[in-house]
């Protein structure tokens, strides 16, 4: 039953399509102001926007109510220092975060100022942001006053970063209280309530429409964006949309280094449609982009290991203490109140203990010992945290239902057993992409970007409160926009583009060509690089494009979809590869290692190395690492209108 | 053995179960199909029966069809075997697996 296979047998035949097939067909949108991509970022970005009155499309590849990388769910709210239980002050915090190497200080600095404002909001909408029903009563962290959850994460330091460790004591916190900036909040009932406030404003949402190109006036590459061209997923219908002003949300791109085609889904550290798609059109419209060729081990199980979270870490890698098989303590941070610290400890610390599970001190499996810990903190851990994160309520559910109860049961952790993913397994979902000024306005007029479509992006708070700002600015600058036309030419280009893999019925499927890409990045653009390497690397995706892209088939607008975001793969590799080219020095923090220029982090190299087309010839050039300013003044300069919670209807 | 009628069929595609439907619970309303982010289902060409699992292998385990469904026990999640959890029993030293 309900597998496709069984259909067949049962029925005899395939079943049909269901969807009305309307390739070719077009629908034609017009709207003050456009938000691509209805994830966290998108969803905000939106009712930013709305609010103010103008016209607004959402458009969404999936649904709105769940889609995105925080659909799901979302466990903290982290990085809120204007919350009235802190005890460090916003700019001090974002400052203290822009501080990590090659961090994006407009995007924090918005955050830590705006994203208590954007909670209460949430909670307006109908978030549950806190312990209402008392359920966590004694939870350490719990203002009883409030009813706020404060988590443990974060609340010394934001950030362990290896080999640049320094105390950091706060003038906004002189006697070191803990700083309480993270607060823990009932996140799956988030996605579904933006949905419904999009539409209470009466945003106009596009579900199951993918974005494929950005219209620029006149078709001019680095024009004003004046609109959008995009394909239904399940009926193929071409969407052309108008627009005075665009704000980007789409989110980087996951497994370009790596895919398991039978377990695709896992292959990708966020959400399956997390392809790159926005940062490519960025590209293409003449956008600039930065920090392209950071890139990272890929985190995730991708189906070759055991998955938790999104196939990260473990269950018990957080708040639980780790025990060996004969229940001795591993001497490793929990990050829960008894270390309060940053999520990731210290490579040092794991390397002591796999040297001790080698010489034979602690027996493998590891556990988490939910059952030593107190009950309440136990519940926090098990039925809050990770109940409420993306992927994880249904995690958690399988396990009680199967039996297993934390106040009695060991979980298995699968650290130590599995080790890290192979080191040309890469991702790049966390790097690079738009670069933005403080209107968070790309280098593009008409265009905004918010949330993981900026360069150096953080987590579910940061993308809400860009997503928030990034709409406020773009109505603002809708709103004095003359009229524009699009380019009828540019339209009938995409179109061609767009359909070529149905009009075929044989050749080349999407998971094919994606893993031609994937191996092509990991033998030439891995751990280590070097010019001639890079060189082969551009070669390889060169002689893809002009040889396997012409032979993908797509059988349905699914299967479209997928093919179309392996052309954004394609070309998202190559941006990498341009920039890996152009930065000649190694870098720890970029995960950046050129075996031709060794010398790590050199001083001249300390900067952004941006990067765009410029009537079709890439142009690189750098950007001092603080190229923001002052963040605190930056930010009032820009914000001198800002009203603070809404208020309005 | 009783005579078999044997097809001619290509290996399919597996795992390709992420959950499992309960036809006697299961209405069809297709809510799973509207929230799932990867188009995993289709709904069924006949109403009221459950949706059709088309793309398995494209599933990132989300778990929303499961979460969000009104109508609970007519869809249950189905780890792949060898993404299958375990968990000791601390007092007796029983291990299990999902």
């Amino acid at each position: 039953m309900s597998t496709w296979h069984d259909y067949l047998k049962e029925q005899g035949h395939a079943p049909d399509w269901p969807y009305p097939i309307r390739y070719d067909k077009e629908q034609e949108i017009d709207t003050d102001v456009l938000v691509i991509g209805g994830g966290i970022a998108g969803c905000w970005a939106a009712i930013g926007a709305a609010r103010t009155g103008l016209t607004v499309a959402l458009v969404e590849k999936a649904d709105t109510i769940r889609s995105g990388a925080g659909g799901p769910g979302c466990d903290h709210w982290c990085n809120a220092p204007a919350n009235p239980l802190s005890n460090v002050d916003p700019d001090e915090w974002a400052e203290h975060m822009a501080d990590r190497p090659y961090s994006n200080g407009i995007g924090v600095q918005i955050q830590c100022r705006e994203d208590w404002d954007t909670l209460l909001e949430m909670e307006q909408m109908g978030g549950k942001i806190r312990d209402t029903k008392g359920e966590y009563k004694g939870a350490e962290g719990r203002d009883d006053k409030t009813k706020l959850m404060i988590s443990p994460r974060y609340t010394r330091v934001h950030s362990y970063i290896p080999g640049m460790v320094k105390p950091v004591t706060f003038k906004s916190n002189p006697d070191q209280k803990l700083n309480n900036v993270v607060i823990r909040v009932w996140g799956t009932t988030f996605k579904p309530a933006l949905k419904k406030e999009c539409k209470r404003l009466g945003v106009k949402i596009f579900d199951r429409v993918m974005v494929t190109s950005l219209l620029t006036e006149n078709g001019v590459q680095g024009g004003r964006v004046v609109g959008a061209t995009g394909v239904n997923n399940r009926t193929g219908e071409f969407m052309i949309f108008k627009s005075k002003a665009a704000v980007l949300a789409t989110a980087g791109a996951g497994s370009i280094w790596n895919i398991s085609t039978e377990l695709g889904g896992y292959s990708n550290m966020m959400s399956r449609t997390i392809t790159g798609d926005g940062t490519v059109m960025a590209w293409k419209a003449g956008a600039t982009l930065t920090k392209m060729e950071s890139t990272g081990v890929l985190r995730i199980a991708t189906g070759y290991k055991h998955k938790w979270y999104t196939g990260a870490g473990d269950a018990s890698y957080e708040n639980v203490p780790l025990v060996d098989a004969n229940g001795k303590r591993l001497p490793y941070p929990i990050q829960g109140w008894e270390d309060a610290g940053a999520m990731v400890p210290m490579p040092q610390v794991e390397e002591a203990i796999r040297k001790d599970i080698l010489s034979g001190k602690y027996a493998l499996p590891i556990y988490g010992d939910f059952p030593a810990m107190p009950d309440v903190e136990r519940r926090a851990t098990w039925n809050l945290m990770l109940g409420e994160e993306s992927t994880t309520k249904i995690i958690i559910d399988t396990f009680n239902k199967a039996g297993y109860d934390p106040g009695r049961d060991l979980l298995q952790s699968y650290k130590f057993i599995e080790g890290s993913s192979l080191a040309q397994w890469r991702e790049a979902g966390y790097g690079g992409g738009l670069l933005v000024d403080w209107n968070l306005k790309t280098t593009l007029d008409g265009l905004y970007a918010a949330g993981t479509q900026m360069f150096a992006p953080e987590d579910h708070s940061y993308a809400a409160a860009t997503g928030r700002y990034a709409g406020r600015k773009a109505a603002a600058y809708a709103r004095q926009a003359g009229e524009t036309g699009i380019s009828r030419e540019q339209v009938d280009r995409e179109k061609a583009r767009v359909y070529a893999p149905v009009k075929r019925s044989s050749g080349m499927d999407w998971k094919e060509l994606h893993a031609g890409i994937a191996r092509a990045m990991q033998y030439y653009v891995s751990e280590f690089k070097t010019e001639s390497l890079l060189n082969m690397g551009l070669d390889t995706l060169r002689k893809i494009e002009e040889e396997s892209v012409p032979l993908l088939f797509a059988l349905d607008p699914h299967k479209l979809m997928r093919s179309l975001e392996d052309t954004s793969l394609l070309t998202y590799g190559q941006i990498i590869i341009h920039a890996s080219l152009a930065r000649k020095a190694s870098s720890f923090p970029l995960g950046f290692q050129r075996i031709d220029f060794p010398a790590m982090d050199p001083p001249e190299w300390n900067k952004f190395l941006t990067i765009k087309l410029d009537n079709g010839k890439v142009k690189t050039a750098t950007l001092p690492m603080t190229f923001w300013g002052n963040m605190k003044k930056q930010y009032e300069a820009y914000n001198k209108d800002y009203a603070g919670v809404y208020k309005g209807k | 053995m009783p005579e078999k009628k044997v097809i001619a069929m290509p290996n399919i595609t597996s795992p390709n179960k992420p959950v499992n439907f309960n036809p006697d619970i299961c209405n069809g309303c297709n809510h799973c199909v509207e929230v799932c982010q990867i188009d995993v289902y289709i709904p069924h060409p006949q109403k009221g029966k459950p949706p059709i699992i088309l793309h398995p292998e494209e599933c990132w385990y989300c778990g929303c069809c499961v979460n969000d469904c009104p109508r609970p026990g007519a869809v249950t999640f189905n780890w792949p075997l060898q993404q299958r959890g375990y968990w000791k029993n601390k007092a007796t030293g029983e291990v299990h697996q999902i």
